[in-house]
């Protein structure tokens, strides 16, 4: 795969018009994350009630790969239960780093990276945010 | 001012006729031919240099000054005879002024461990621009934090990275203890006027450092003519190897500073409780120097040299200058730093909804090599209110062909993420 193949598929229309972006007044949660190495950053915001996510929010700037992949995973976690959305940050990891599978859907999309190993960050960000979020070590 | 047909001449002249020289550049990237254009994190080394260091390890390795062997009075000679050349492609008074370092970062924090250290006391202000190279920002912080000393800014306003002569007046009359500032600002590409500031920061008694990882290889840099008390800068940015680069220093403050490292070949006498320490600049040299390393930087000061400094400058900004007009005409495109005038040879942008790292990565399929992020600058990117920006940085063997590669590329990237 080469990158614009990457870029092309559903990424760049979720970098384009991302979905859960702007501030969350009512979230429970709030946890900021950042890549230093390349200025990327990301706060991701939870309304968590009764241990499901009622609702995912996100702010800031980042290259295609990171935005779309916020965009995707806010929609994705979007009323879960945590625990299932800690599965699913788990099994995007291992996806991304090319451990196993990446979940079906619109997220596999994100399976490309494994390509590119400085994008697998960028791809990983806003869950790393969520793993924060989540408490999970 | 798009190039003329004479113009173009000399630039397709030049870059085709170094081009055989430097092997690397003859390789597909992605498929297209490699279009190398970043410079400005490091040069290629020409063929010349590549042989210096295997004529080295293969003939003359051995340790220096300390053998009493062929092999060490060998390598003793070309290391010192590196020392010497450098201390003329700088302008120095002589060659006990010229200490070799890994690069322009160890430089800085030689200096700022060892002189500042000495001389660095609480309250006392270190004055910097904003537009510092990390490098140039962190090992200053070290110092504040250890000795109460403490940092101004010289402030930077707009995309085209403009000081304001009047108020670094004003700083400089408030005597901070030293001035250290970027030649050439690797994110924005401005020239600052370095031997008019040291002149300004003398008349009020203040230390000068200049930063001259960008310049030392593009410009004629002459200590003398700048009348900077210290200069740094990396071999690698000017087709030297890596892990060698250099500290100018008056010979007057080198003597008064004390060692910085110690270790082998810095000592004049060692004794159980006490030791003494070499002159300048071997003070600053513990242990066994990169040796090839400043052998291969020699080599690479003299190609430069032969080259002429004058020419590849104006080789450099020429490309750059034609790169900016035809990028300005982009839609979405917001171009850094000042263009004209005090422009160096880069191109610093940013692209309206595509982050540089995007930009980067795509233009990496079209052969192009770019660099893309903060630039290690992110005090003066938050500052622009820039997360990132993207960069092609020119050398001499870089052609206008290339230009257009670069500016197609561009072209090729606005579309695909307007579309």
């Amino acid at each position: 795969m080469n990158i614009s193949e990457l870029y092309q598929e559903i990424i760049l229309d979720h970098a384009k018009r991302p979905m859960n972006r702007g501030l969350l007044a009512d979230a429970t949660i709030t946890v900021p994350a950042e890549n230093p190495s390349c200025g990327d950053e990301v706060t991701l915001q939870l309304r968590v009630a009764a241990g499901r996510i009622e609702e995912a929010r996100f702010t800031g700037q980042g290259c295609a790969i990171c935005i779309a992949s916020a965009s995707m995973m806010t929609r994705a976690i979007k009323g879960l239960p945590c625990d299932d959305a800690a599965t699913l940050m788990r099994q995007v990891r291992a996806g991304a780093q090319g451990g196993g599978p990446m979940p079906a859907g619109e997220i596999s999309a994100l399976e490309g990276v494994r390509d590119f190993p400085q994008r697998v960050k960028c791809a990983l960000l806003p869950w790393e945010a969520l793993r924060e979020a989540l408490t999970i070590p | 001012m798009l190039l003329d047909y004479a113009d173009m001449h000399a630039l397709r002249q030049l870059g085709a006729e170094i081009r055989d020289q430097f092997p690397i550049l003859d390789q597909s990237v992605c498929g297209k031919p490699l279009v190398y254009l970043d410079n400005a994190a490091t040069t290629q080394k020409p063929r010349r240099v590549i042989e210096a260091l295997s004529h080295f390890y293969e003939r003359d390795n051995s340790n220096v000054h300390r053998g009493l062997h062929e092999l060490s009075n060998r390598s003793t000679a070309q290391y010192e005879e590196a020392r010497a050349r450098i201390a003329r492609y700088l302008g120095a008074p002589s060659p006990e002024t010229i200490i070799f370092t890994r690069g322009t970062t160890e430089g800085i924090n030689l200096v700022a461990n060892s002189w500042g250290g000495r001389f660095l006391g609480p309250g006392d202000v270190i004055l910097l621009t904003e537009m510092e190279h990390h490098s140039n920002i962190l090992p200053w912080q070290l110092l504040a934090e250890r000795t109460g000393a403490r940092i101004e800014w010289l402030p930077v306003t707009g995309d085209e990275g403009a000081t304001d002569p009047a108020l670094l007046r004003e700083m400089l009359a408030r005597k901070p203890k030293l001035f250290a500032f970027v030649h050439i600002s690797n994110s924005l590409g401005v020239i600052h006027p370095a031997a008019e500031w040291c002149a300004l920061a003398r008349e009020n008694g203040v230390a000068t450092l200049v930063d001259a990882a960008q310049s030392a290889g593009h410009l004629v840099v002459d200590v003398a003519a700048i009348g900077c008390d210290f200069l740094v800068f990396s071999g690698h940015k000017m087709c030297g190897p890596t892990g060698i680069g250099v500290l100018y220093g008056r010979q007057e403050l080198l003597e008064a500073m004390p060692p910085w490292q110690g270790g082998g070949e810095m000592i004049s006498r060692v004794g159980f409780d006490h030791s003494t320490f070499k002159a300048p600049p071997h003070r600053f040299e513990a242990g066994t120097p990169d040796i090839a390393g400043a052998i291969g930087l020699g080599v690479a000061a003299e190609f430069l040299d032969e080259l002429g400094r004058e020419r590849i400058f104006d080789h450099d900004t020429a490309l750059a200058r034609e790169a900016r007009e035809r990028l300005a005409a982009i839609p979405g495109m917001r171009l850094l730093g000042p263009g004209t005038g005090r422009a160096a040879g880069l191109v610093s942008f940013a692209l309206d909804g595509a982050h540089a790292h995007d930009v980067v990565s795509l233009a990496n399929e079209e052969g192009v090599a770019l660099r893309g992020g903060h630039h290690c600058t992110q005090p003066l990117m938050r500052k622009l209110g820039l997360a990132s920006s993207a960069r092609a940085s020119f050398y001499f063997y870089n052609t206008p062909a290339e230009v257009d590669r670069l500016v197609q590329t561009v072209r090729q990237i606005e579309r695909f993420f307007r579309g």
